[in-house]
C-alpha cells in the first residue's frame, strides 16, 4: 500500500497543490497579512474570478487565465470600493473588531447565494489546451491541469513578492502595516495605500479562481472550503511574511494531499483547520511571523 | 519598615531589543515616588511588568512581601496594585458611575449588592470631583474628564499602590493643579503613589523621591532637587 | 423590563402557547413559530458571547448541529427521553464551547472567530465520517407516539420550544444586569482596562463561550425530531450560523432584547418570504440585510429606538 510510486506522486502532486493554494492565499497574506483586516470573503472573491473565467470561457473560448489576468483591473476597482466602505463605516469609528468581522461574513454569504440564484448549484468545468495533457518524469505525473496553474501561481507570488520589496508603492504597505504614524509624518495618506492594497487583495482573486476552475469544477460552495485553508496558510506562514505564506501553502497541500490520498477525501476539509488550530494553540506567530 | 514593591533584576526584552534591564527599585509605603526618563526609555514598560499587563524576562517582583512576578494581572489588581493608563481607556458603553463599579465589583471585592457598590462609587466620584457626570456616558467626556475618570477607576479598586502613567498630560496649568491635589489626597490617605510624568514642575512638587530611567537602566535616583542636579539626568533629557 | 413585568409577561406568553396548542389546528403554524423560537434561541446565545462579550463566534452551526447529533446518538444508543437528550446536548456543547474557548481566547478576537470557524468544519467532518449516526447519507428519526396532552407532536415540539426560549432569554436577561454581566461588558469595551480592573478576563470569557455553546446545543437537541431527516449538510448549515449573527446585530448587539427583537423580525419576514417569494430568495435578503445593518445601523434597531427617544426627550 505504501508504494514508493504512490508516495512520490502524492508529495509531488501536494506540491502542486500547495503552489495553487498559494495563489489563492496570497490576497489574503496581504489583506490580512499586512493589514489585520479579516476579509473571510476573500474565498468568496476567487469563486467569483472563477465564473468570470467560465462565463468567457464558454461563450467565446478564451483561455481561462487570460480572462483572469484581464478582469485584474476591474477586481482591483471592487476591491478599492469595498475598502472604502469598509473604512468609513469600521475602521475610522474603531468598531473593527466585531462589526467588521460579521461585515465580511455577510459580504460572503451575499457572494455566495447570488452566484446560487444566477448560476444554480451546478458544477461548472472550463475548457483549456493544456488540461488534458500529463507530462511525465520517471514515475511521477504531472498533469497539465495542476502543472499549469502551479507554474501560473508561483509567477503571481514572485511578482507580489517583488511588489511589495522593491516597489515604493510595495513598501509603503508594508510600513503603513508596521507604522502609520511615521507613514503620515511623511505625507503618505495610509488609507490610500489601504484602499490600494485592499483592491490588489481582491486583484489577484480573479487570477486565483481562473487557476481554481481549471484544477477541477467548480460550484457555489467550494469557496467556503478554503477559509479554513487560505487562514491556515497565512496563520502558519507568519503574518506579514509571503516567503512563509508560501511555505506553508506548500506544507498544507502535500499535507492534505497525504492524508486524502492514504485516509480518504473525506477527511481533507479537517486537515487545514486541523493545522490551523494547531499553530494557534502551538505558535500563533506561525513560522515567520513578525 | 520594609518596601511595599520590590524589584529585582528586572528585565525584559522584546525580540532583539532591551526596553529593561537590571532594574532594581524600591518603594517605601505611603511614598510618593516620581519616574522620569526621556520617551522610550522604558517607564511604562517598567509599570506594565509591575502590573502584569507584561511579564518580565528576568528578574522579580515582590508586592508586600508576595512575589507576584508570575500573576496575572487581574489578580495583582485584586492584591491592590492599580493603575491608570497614558491614552485613557473608559468603558464606553457604561456611564462614569458603572466605570467605577467594575473595579469595585472586582478588584475591590464589593460584592455585598448593587445598593453598596453604587454608593461607594459616588463616594469616589465625589472626590475627584466628577460626582456631576456620573450619568454622563463616559465616551463623551472632555479630555481632562477622562483623565480624572482614570484616576477614579484606579481608586475605586481600593489600592494600596496606585501608578498614575502621565496623567497630566497635555492639560492646561489650573489642570495640572487639580489633577495633583487629588493624589496628593489620596496619599494623605494612606495611598503609595508612583507617578510618571514628563511635566517636571509637577514631579518636583509631588514626588518624596525620583528616580530616572534612561534606555532601560536607571540613571539616578535621589530627592527631587538631587535629581535635577545629577550630569547624566540632564544629558538623557538634553542629549548633550 | 423590571424584574415582576418580566415574569408576568413570561407566564402570560407561556399560557397564550397553551392556549394556542388547543385552539389550532393547521401543523404548519407550529412548524413556523419553532423555526422562528429556534432561531431565537441561537440569536440569543450567540450574543452573550457576541454582544455582551465582544467576541464573534461565526461556527453556531457546528453547536447546534452537534445538540442535534447528541440526540441522535442518545436516542440509538439508549432511547432517552426528549428532556434528558436536551440536557445532555447542553451538557456536551457547553464543554466543546469551554474547549474552543481554552485553545483560543488566549489570542486576539479576530483568531477565535476564525478558530470557531475551523471548529466548525472539523465537527462537520468528524460527523460526516461517523457511519453510527448516519454520516454523510443522513438519517431519519422517527416520530414518538407520545406527545402528553397535546393533540400532536409538532405542537408539544412548539411548547418545548417556547419554554426554552422563555428560559434562554431569562438568563441572557439575568446575565446582564449581574456582576458577571457587568464583567463581560468590560472585557468587551476594554479587555486590558478590564484585567487591570480586577477582572479575570480569560475565566469569564470561558463562562461566556460555555453558556452560548450549552445555549444552542439545547436549541438544537429537539431539531432531529423535528423534520424527521438530518444530515451533515443541513445541520451544519452556514444559514443557522449567518442567522445567528445578523439577529442579534440587526435587534442590537449590546440589549438582552435586541437579538429578541432581530430574531422576530427577521424570523417573521423570512417565514413570509419563504412562502410567499422563494426561499433562496429569502436567504440572500438576510445577507443583505446584515450588511445593510451594520454598515448603517451598527447599533441594531435597540440602538436606534434609543437614538428616536433621546431626540424626543
Amino acid at each position: 500500500m505504501f508504494s514508493a510510486d504512490l508516495l512520490a506522486n502524492a508529495v509531488v502532486s501536494g506540491l502542486l497543490l500547495g503552489g495553487f493554494y498559494a495563489a489563492v492565499a496570497i490576497g489574503l497574506a496581504i489583506v490580512f497579512g499586512q493589514l489585520d483586516i479579516v476579509n473571510i470573503a476573500h474565498p468568496a472573491f476567487v469563486i467569483v474570478g472563477s465564473y468570470t473565467a467560465y462565463i468567457f470561457n464558454t461563450t467565446f473560448g478564451f483561455d481561462p487565465i487570460l480572462v483572469g489576468v484581464a478582469a485584474m483591473p476591474l477586481f482591483f476597482a471592487v476591491g478599492v470600493a469595498i475598502y472604502r466602505l469598509y473604512y468609513a463605516a469600521f475602521e475610522r469609528t474603531g468598531q473593527e473588531s466585531l462589526s467588521g468581522l460579521a461585515f465580511f461574513f455577510g459580504l460572503m454569504f451575499i457572494i455566495e447565494v447570488t452566484l446560487i440564484l444566477a448560476y444554480g448549484v451546478d458544477y461548472r468545468l472550463v475548457s483549456a489546451g493544456y488540461s488534458a495533457q500529463t507530462l511525465s518524469i520517471g514515475f511521477v505525473d504531472l498533469p497539465g491541469r495542476m502543472l499549469v496553474p502551479f507554474l501560473v501561481a508561483m509567477t503571481l507570488t514572485a511578482a507580489v513578492w517583488l511588489y511589495l520589496s522593491r516597489t515604493f508603492m510595495g513598501r509603503a504597505i508594508q510600513a503603513v502595516a508596521q507604522d502609520r504614524g511615521a507613514l503620515q509624518l511623511m505625507g503618505a495618506d495610509p488609507v490610500r495605500i489601504k484602499q490600494w492594497a485592499f483592491g490588489l487583495g481582491i486583484a489577484t482573486a480573479a487570477i486565483a479562481g481562473a487557476l481554481l476552475i481549471i484544477i477541477g469544477p467548480v460550484e457555489p460552495s467550494v469557496g467556503r472550503q478554503y477559509i479554513g485553508r487560505v487562514f491556515a496558510i497565512v496563520v502558519l506562514g507568519g503574518m506579514g511574511s509571503i516567503q512563509g505564506m508560501l511555505i506553508a501553502a506548500l506544507l498544507l497541500g502535500v499535507t492534505e494531499n497525504l492524508v486524502s490520498t492514504f485516509y480518504g477525501p473525506s477527511w481533507s476539509p479537517a486537515v487545514a483547520f486541523g493545522v490551523l488550530l494547531a499553530t494557534l494553540a502551538i505558535r500563533p506567530a506561525g513560522l515567520f511571523g513578525r | 519598615m520594609s518596601a511595599l514593591l520590590e524589584v529585582r533584576g528586572l528585565a525584559k526584552r522584546f525580540g532583539g531589543f532591551t526596553a529593561l534591564e537590571g532594574i532594581t527599585l524600591d518603594v517605601a509605603p505611603g511614598e510618593r515616588l516620581g519616574l522620569i526618563g526621556p520617551n522610550g526609555s522604558g517607564k511604562t514598560t517598567l509599570i506594565n511588568c509591575v502590573s502584569g499587563a507584561l511579564f518580565n524576562d528576568e528578574g522579580r517582583v515582590v508586592f508586600e512581601g508576595r512575589d507576584i512576578t508570575r500573576l496575572p494581572p487581574f489578580q495583582r489588581a485584586r492584591l491592590g496594585i492599580a493603575r491608570s493608563f497614558q491614552i485613557p481607556k473608559p468603558f464606553r458603553s457604561m456611564t462614569v458611575l458603572d466605570n467605577l463599579r467594575v473595579p469595585l465589583e472586582y478588584a475591590a471585592h464589593t460584592r455585598t449588592g448593587q445598593r453598596r457598590a453604587e454608593d461607594e462609587a459616588m463616594r469616589v466620584l465625589e472626590i475627584m470631583g466628577l460626582a456631576a457626570r456620573a450619568d454622563q456616558n463616559s465616551a463623551g467626556l472632555t479630555q481632562v474628564d477622562m483623565r480624572k475618570l482614570e484616576l477614579a477607576r484606579a481608586m475605586a479598586a481600593h489600592p494600596r499602590l496606585l501608578i498614575s502613567d502621565e496623567a497630566m498630560a497635555g492639560l492646561s496649568g489650573a489642570e495640572v493643579d487639580e489633577v495633583l491635589e487629588i493624589l496628593f489626597k489620596l496619599n494623605a490617605a494612606g495611598i503609595t503613589i508612583i507617578m510618571i510624568e514628563h511635566i517636571m514642575q509637577a514631579v518636583m512638587r509631588f514626588s518624596q523621591r525620583v528616580v530616572c530611567l534612561d534606555a532601560g537602566h536607571i540613571i539616578c535616583e535621589g530627592t527631587p532637587d538631587q535629581t535635577v542636579a545629577n550630569a547624566d539626568v540632564q544629558r538623557a533629557y538634553l542629549g548633550a | 423590563m423590571r424584574g415582576r413585568g418580566f415574569w408576568a409577561a413570561s407566564a402570560a406568553l407561556l399560557a397564550a402557547g397553551l392556549a394556542f396548542t388547543e385552539l389550532a389546528d393547521n401543523p404548519y403554524y407550529f412548524n413556523a413559530t419553532y423555526v422562528v423560537l429556534q432561531a431565537l434561541i441561537m440569536a440569543v446565545a450567540w450574543n452573550i458571547l457576541g454582544g455582551f462579550t465582544g467576541y464573534v463566534n461565526f461556527g453556531s452551526a457546528a453547536f447546534f448541529a452537534v445538540g442535534a447529533y447528541t440526540t441522535i446518538f442518545l436516542q440509538k444508543a439508549f432511547g432517552l427521553p426528549l428532556p434528558l437528550m436536551i440536557l445532555a446536548a447542553g451538557l456536551a456543547c457547553g464543554l466543546i464551547g469551554l474547549g474552543v474557548g481554552y485553545l483560543t481566547l488566549r489570542l486576539k478576537g479576530v483568531y477565535f472567530a476564525i478558530a470557531t470557524l475551523a471548529m466548525g468544519i472539523v465537527l462537520e467532518t468528524l460527523v460526516n465520517n461517523w457511519s453510527y449516526v448516519g454520516g454523510a447519507k443522513g438519517t431519519f428519526m422517527l416520530t414518538p407516539d407520545e406527545h402528553l396532552w397535546f393533540d400532536s407532536y409538532s405542537e408539544m415540539l412548539f411548547m418545548i420550544m417556547l419554554v426554552l426560549a422563555l428560559g434562554s432569554i431569562a438568563i441572557s436577561r439575568a446575565l446582564s444586569s449581574s456582576r458577571l454581566g457587568r464583567g463581560l461588558a468590560a472585557i468587551r469595551d476594554d479587555e486590558v482596562a478590564a484585567e487591570c480592573s480586577g477582572v479575570p478576563t480569560l475565566r469569564l470569557k470561558l463562562v461566556s463561550t460555555t453558556v452560548m455553546g450549552a445555549m444552542m446545543g439545547v436549541a438544537g437537541a429537539p431539531y432531529p425530531y423535528f423534520v424527521t431527516y438530518v444530515d451533515p449538510i443541513s445541520a451544519f448549515n452556514l444559514f443557522i450560523a449567518v442567522n445567528a449573527i445578523a439577529m442579534p446585530m440587526i435587534g442590537g448587539t449590546s440589549h438582552w432584547a435586541g437579538p429578541v427583537i432581530g430574531a422576530l423580525l427577521v424570523g417573521s419576514a423570512q417565514e413570509v418570504i419563504t412562502v410567499t417569494i422563494s426561499s433562496e430568495l429569502n436567504v440572500l435578503l438576510v445577507g443583505i440585510m446584515l450588511v445593510l445593518f451594520i454598515t448603517l445601523a451598527p447599533q441594531g434597531i435597540v440602538g436606534l429606538a434609543r437614538k428616536h427617544w433621546r431626540k424626543r426627550s
